[in-house]
């Protein structure tokens, strides 16, 4: 029961420093601090040798290249052995010819997972849900999606949320909804009265003081 | 370990940092360059290499030890 409690106040929050950690993976002792200056997304998945784990992997390893391009490092995590790892990575190359090119954690002392609140006792007490953090370059967390055990993740969506978040920091705007990129974004909403109404004369393209956008 | 084989021979990834380090002793930054490697895994690997004696770091950048210059310059070319 206090295992449980533990795990369920430990969760992360948006805008926090991720938890630090050092962990065995398939490339060797990783820590946390190893990708400072990188973007990086941490997911978890339940289990080796599963069918819908199996194609989020391949569905992972096919938008590595697109994420390198963004500067994104990928760390894949369960609570299986490393050798597990290894021989399932093996095992996903000998039959898909799909090369899993990131580390993946072996956290069999669940480490990683409580300190990221990665188990949800209400799915499984002893796998990791599918857990995504986006991790930006100073190691601060600014995204978390939590998917159930049956449903696989949506690549397209992470990628869209790398580019949202990346133009955020750029360009200091958000992104509306269902924004790709090359749409346009949205203005921060004014803070002051004197401040709505210069917005208006600013030449965006406005439903009305609270909501501009423009074209970047 | 990553860098280095229970046989005590560099792997792959380790023998490319050795090899950008026996070129020129350098930054983490540095060696990721050099040797094609994402940054992560050389910070990683950096680490294993001087626990094994085989680099050290003198301020901001890593150089071979005289262990780490003998195993770099068995490496085949």
């Amino acid at each position: 029961m206090e295992e449980v409690k533990e795990q369920l106040t430990s969760l992360p929050r948006l805008g926090q420093a991720a938890p630090p950690f050092e962990a065995v993976t398939t490339q060797g002792m990783i820590k946390l601090e190893d990708y400072k200056g990188s973007w990086l997304i941490l997911f978890s998945h339940p289990a080796d040798f599963t069918p819908v784990c199996t194609t989020e992997f391949i569905a992972f390893a096919e938008i590595y290249p697109e994420l390198q391009k963004r500067g994104v490092e990928l760390l894949g995590l369960s609570v299986d052995s490393v050798s597990s790892h290894i021989a399932w990575a093996r095992n996903v190359e000998e039959k898909t010819k799909v090369k899993i090119p990131f580390p993946i954690i072996a956290d069999l002392n669940k480490e990683v997972s409580t300190a990221y609140g990665m188990i949800h006792p209400g799915q499984s007490k002893t796998e990791t849900v599918r857990c995504v953090f986006i991790i930006d370059d100073k190691q601060v967390i600014r995204t978390i999606l939590y998917y159930p055990l049956t449903t696989g993740r949506n690549m397209d969506e992470i990628l869209r949320i790398i580019d949202a978040l990346q133009t955020t920091d750029a360009n200091g705007v958000a992104t509306p909804a269902n924004w790709r990129p090359g749409d346009k974004v949205v203005i921060p909403p004014p803070n002051t009265q004197e401040m709505a109404e210069e917005r208006l004369k600013e030449g965006y393209e406005c439903v009305d003081w609270y909501l501009c956008q423009k074209k970047l | 370990m990553a860098c280095i084989s229970p046989d005590g021979k560099p792997t792959v990834s380790g023998a490319k940092m050795l090899r950008a380090l026996k070129a020129k002793a350098g930054s983490a930054e540095e060696v990721s360059q050099q040797a094609g490697l994402p940054l992560f895994r050389v910070r990683s690997g950096l680490r294993e290499l001087a626990q094994a004696g085989l680099v050290s770091l003198k301020g901001e950048k890593y150089e071979l030890s005289a262990k780490g210059s003998e195993l770099a310059d068995s490496l085949p070319a």
